[in-house]
Parts: C-alpha cells; sequence; structure tokens
C-alpha cells in the first residue's frame, strides 16, 4: 500500500467523512419520513391510510439507485433545476429508507398492547395525547433494533451515490484505483472501513436500545449507580408477600 | 319490554323525574351476527354501588366498555350525569368522559411512567392541575392504597396486587363520579386478591362514588353491593338488593348460575 500517497489517502478520508454527512442527514430525513408515513398507515381515516400505503410500496418497489439518477437527471429535464448531487442523494436515500422504516414504525405501534389505549381512552386523553405519552415511548424500544439494521443498510447504500460524483469513500476509491492502477489494496482499505463506520453504528445503537428498554422498565436502569443501589430492594419489594392488604385496609 | 317489566325492582328504581347518574335506554350491541346487549334499559342512583353477575358471554363487561366508550352501541342512549354518552359527538364524549373512571383486568399501568406518573399524567394534562397539585393528590391516594413508598418505582418493578392498587388510585386521581371495575382481581394470583378487595370495600363505604362492578367474587359483591344486576344472554334476567339475590333468586336461571359459582 505503500504507492497510495498522502494525497491520496487524503482522498479516501475526506470520503469517509462525506459518507457519514451522507448518512446522518439521511436518516434524519429517513427518521422523519418513516414517523409520518407509518403512523400515517395506523389512522384511522382511510384515505390517509390508502396515499401513506402507496408510498411505502412505490419507494419499497424502486431501485434507490435507478431513483437517485432519475431526480438527478430526468427531473431537471421536466422542471428546469437540478439539485446539488448531495442533496439528491440525501432525498432519494431518505425517502427509501424512510420507506422501510414506515415498516418499523407501524408494526411497533401495532404491538402496543390495546389495553394501553384503553387505558387512555379511560383517564380522558385526547388521541394525539396518548399517541404522545403512551403509545409512542412504548413502541419505540422495539423500534430501536430494526432501524439499527436499517441504518447499517443505509450507511451502505450512500456508495450508490458515486454515480452522482459526490465525493464518497467508494468514489474516492475509484479516484485512488484510477491514479495508482491498483484495486486488490484500495479496495481491502475500503471494506475495512465501511466495517468500521458500521460497527461503530451498532455500538452507539445498543447504548440507544438499552436507555430504550430501560425507559419503559424492562433491563436495567440507566443510572447504573441507583440501579445497584435498588435493584435488589425492588425486587424484594415486589414479593406477593408485600402485596398483603397492608396499609390499605 | 316484557322480561324487564316483570321485575318486581328494576335496576336502580329511578323515579320518573331523572335523578339517576347513569341511563341505557333501548341499548342494543352486536359483536358480528351475536346480539351481546339486546334492547337493554337501566339506571343507576348517584352513590350506588351495583354489580352485575351472570355467565361469561352474557354482556356484562360490554356495559362498562360502553360506559366508558371503548364500544358503541348499535342502538339506543347512554347518559351519564345528564350529558349523553351515545349518541354524541367525539368532544361532548371527551367531555362526558371525566366523569366516568375505570379499572381494568389486566391494570394496564403505563410502563413508560413511574407509578407517581402514572397517577399525576392525567390530571394534569386532562384536568389541567398544576404538576405540584397533582402530585399531592397523588401521594394521598398512594398513601389510601398502601403504596406511599412506591412512587417512583416502575409498574414492572410491582406484584399484580400493587399494580392493581396503583391502578385504583390513578382512577380516583381523576375525580369521578362513576368507577367502573372489570373483572379487577381476575388477573391477579389468590393470595393477592384479599388486598384488593379490602381497599375498594373501603372507597366504596368511605366515598359517595358510585360503583359499577364486574365480578366473579360473590362475597364482594355481596358486601358492597346495593343492587345485584343478573345477566344472561344480553338481558337483565333478575335484579334485586343482594340480600334477595343471592338468598331468594326468583329467576331458576340465577339459582343454576349461583349454584354454579358459590
Amino acid at each position: 500500500m505503500s504507492e497510495i500517497s498522502p494525497g491520496l489517502w487524503g482522498i479516501l478520508l475526506h470520503g469517509v467523512w462525506v459518507t457519514v454527512q451522507l448518512t446522518v442527514f439521511s436518516a434524519a430525513l429517513g427518521a422523519a419520513v418513516a414517523f409520518a408515513v407509518g403512523l400515517a398507515r395506523t389512522h384511522r381515516l382511510r384515505i390517509v391510510r390508502i396515499v401513506s400505503g402507496a408510498y411505502f410500496e412505490l419507494f419499497r418497489g424502486t431501485s434507490a439507485l435507478v431513483l437517485m439518477i432519475w431526480v438527478f437527471f430526468v427531473v431537471p429535464l421536466t422542471l428546469g433545476w437540478q439539485l446539488v448531487p448531495m442533496w439528491a442523494a440525501v432525498l432519494t436515500l431518505g425517502c427509501t429508507y424512510g420507506a422501510y422504516g414506515s415498516e418499523v414504525v407501524r408494526g411497533a405501534v401495532a404491538a402496543v398492547p390495546q389495553g394501553q389505549r384503553e387505558a387512555g381512552v379511560a383517564l380522558g386523553f385526547t388521541p394525539a395525547q396518548r399517541l404522545r405519552k403512551i403509545v409512542l415511548p412504548q413502541a419505540w424500544p422495539e423500534m430501536v433494533p430494526p432501524f439499527n439494521n436499517l441504518l447499517i443498510e443505509l450507511l451502505k447504500g450512500t456508495a450508490l451515490v458515486s454515480v452522482l460524483g459526490v465525493g464518497d469513500i467508494t468514489f474516492g476509491a475509484q479516484l485512488v484505483r484510477n491514479a495508482t492502477g491498483r484495486s486488490a489494496p484500495v479496495y481491502s482499505v475500503v471494506l475495512v472501513m465501511y466495517f468500521v463506520l458500521a460497527f461503530l453504528l451498532t455500538r452507539a445503537m445498543r447504548l440507544v436500545e438499552r436507555r430504550a428498554k430501560a425507559g419503559v422498565g424492562r433491563g436495567p436502569s440507566p443510572e447504573p449507580a441507583a440501579a445497584a443501589q435498588s435493584g435488589p430492594d425492588r425486587r424484594r419489594d415486589a414479593a406477593p408477600s408485600a402485596s398483603a392488604p397492608g396499609g390499605a385496609s | 319490554m316484557p322480561a324487564d317489566t316483570a321485575l318486581p325492582n328494576p335496576a336502580g328504581a329511578a323515579p320518573a323525574g331523572g335523578r339517576e347518574l347513569i341511563r341505557l335506554d333501548q341499548v342494543t350491541k352486536r359483536f358480528g351476527g351475536t346480539t351481546v346487549l339486546d334492547r337493554l334499559d337501566f339506571t343507576v342512583d348517584p352513590g350506588k354501588h351495583v354489580t352485575l353477575i351472570g355467565p361469561s358471554g352474557s354482556g356484562k363487561t360490554t356495559i362498562l366498555r360502553l360506559l366508558m366508550t371503548l364500544t358503541k352501541p348499535d342502538e339506543g342512549t347512554i347518559t351519564v350525569d345528564g350529558e349523553q354518552l351515545f349518541p354524541a359527538s367525539e368532544k361532548e364524549r371527551r367531555e362526558a368522559r371525566k366523569k366516568i373512571g375505570m379499572v381494568f383486568q389486566q391494570f394496564n399501568l403505563f410502563p413508560n411512567m413511574t407509578v407517581l406518573r402514572n397517577i399525576t399524567e392525567a390530571p394534569v394534562t386532562v384536568l389541567g392541575l398544576s404538576r405540584d397539585e397533582a402530585e399531592v393528590r397523588a401521594r394521598e391516594l398512594l398513601d389510601l392504597v398502601g403504596l406511599a413508598d412506591k412512587c417512583d418505582a416502575r409498574p414492572t418493578q410491582l406484584s399484580g396486587g400493587q399494580q392493581q392498587r396503583v391502578a385504583i388510585a390513578r382512577a380516583l386521581a381523576m375525580r369521578p363520579r362513576v368507577l367502573l371495575l372489570d373483572e379487577v382481581t381476575s388477573a391477579l394470583d389468590p393470595e393477592l386478591v384479599a388486598g384488593v378487595l379490602d381497599l375498594l370495600r373501603d372507597i366504596a363505604r368511605s366515598t359517595d362514588i358510585t360503583m359499577l362492578c364486574v365480578t366473579h367474587e360473590m362475597n364482594f359483591a355481596r358486601d358492597i353491593s346495593d343492587q345485584v344486576l343478573m345477566f344472561d344472554a344480553g338481558r337483565v334476567i333478575e335484579s334485586g338488593p343482594p340480600e334477595k339475590l343471592f338468598g331468594d333468586p326468583e329467576q331458576e336461571r340465577t339459582r343454576e348460575f349461583l349454584s354454579a359459582v358459590l
């Protein structure tokens, strides 16, 4: 790999930065789309469910690569303006992965027990309050592991942007290969780069998952010290004997 | 309504003037082809404790769910404290619903909130209490149900009996005029049932809250009820004070049912 000069390394490292940016922006857009479309697909109005369902089917059924090329090259022909490649890529990736994510949101929301919603009705909450205070906080821990998968898919999916000439890792690799004429070392390094990024994402999402589960009283509490102190105590309290009439009667 | 006029003392026995708190008029509810409630009429006076008994599938729980607006009647009107629940707009229903609280068989505490928050959230969000006021009220109620030390616990850290007592406190925090109790001890381990029933006896004795109760605990029903309604196939086939209904039922069907469950 000695033939790869510092300048060429610089191209690859800049590519890493672009890939990270693409991932973050697309994930942000994708999350917004996932929640909006996912919740719309559980809406009580049929027309809302139909429109959001159509969105999901449309984006699930089209190739992200072709869509990206289409957004960048075909849309300008009809509309007369062109997005910069970076934003065309973010738009395509966000809308596509958001469609996959909407299925995650829909499933997790549907999995919240009906009794939780009924308790919300009994306490007089409006539908929006039930969603915000009861349903989403309980659905969220169920969403994190599949969102982690999607996020990694998205990270690797960003490689598609090299066709638009966005200087991500993959595009950098093509440049470096063209400059050195050597594929094996360049693409080996690039594989490792993607793996490291994906691994870091997974670790971060594990943390998110643990916090989310603690938020609904599953798994350890988010503050390790407090958990160590009160854990065994609480468990003892929860034993049936503590539930005798006690002070109640 | 031949079956109803045959009753010596129609449920609630409200005078025609209508000071009754709950009124069901000709309520019919069907699920698919099955008629769960068949042109049901009954009324409950303020402060009364009414227990609904009968075989499963006879429509008892459906009445509670109708009153909580968790399901809609196919026909008929339902009124609570002069406000119509059905037919009514969603907004009117939300107002009327504030007068009604419900405790569920499966507790349905919110696992994403602490015990205290379970109790304070609705008073703050729905009734507009300040968080401080709501917490004072919640702590009083937790004291009443014997769980003052569990404020910061999560529902998952409590036993079933404790969870149900928190659920009762949560319902009472809304200061409802009517409390609906839907088989509240059916999901509990046998040794936890007494604690919850004692608490409810206490509440029945010490408050003027109107209770509508579906239960299989006949001793409890006998203790707290002013009136017991025997349901069968979506109709009230017999009603009366507990001594009469448990001691000397008139209908053969009631006798059969009681001998099977007592």
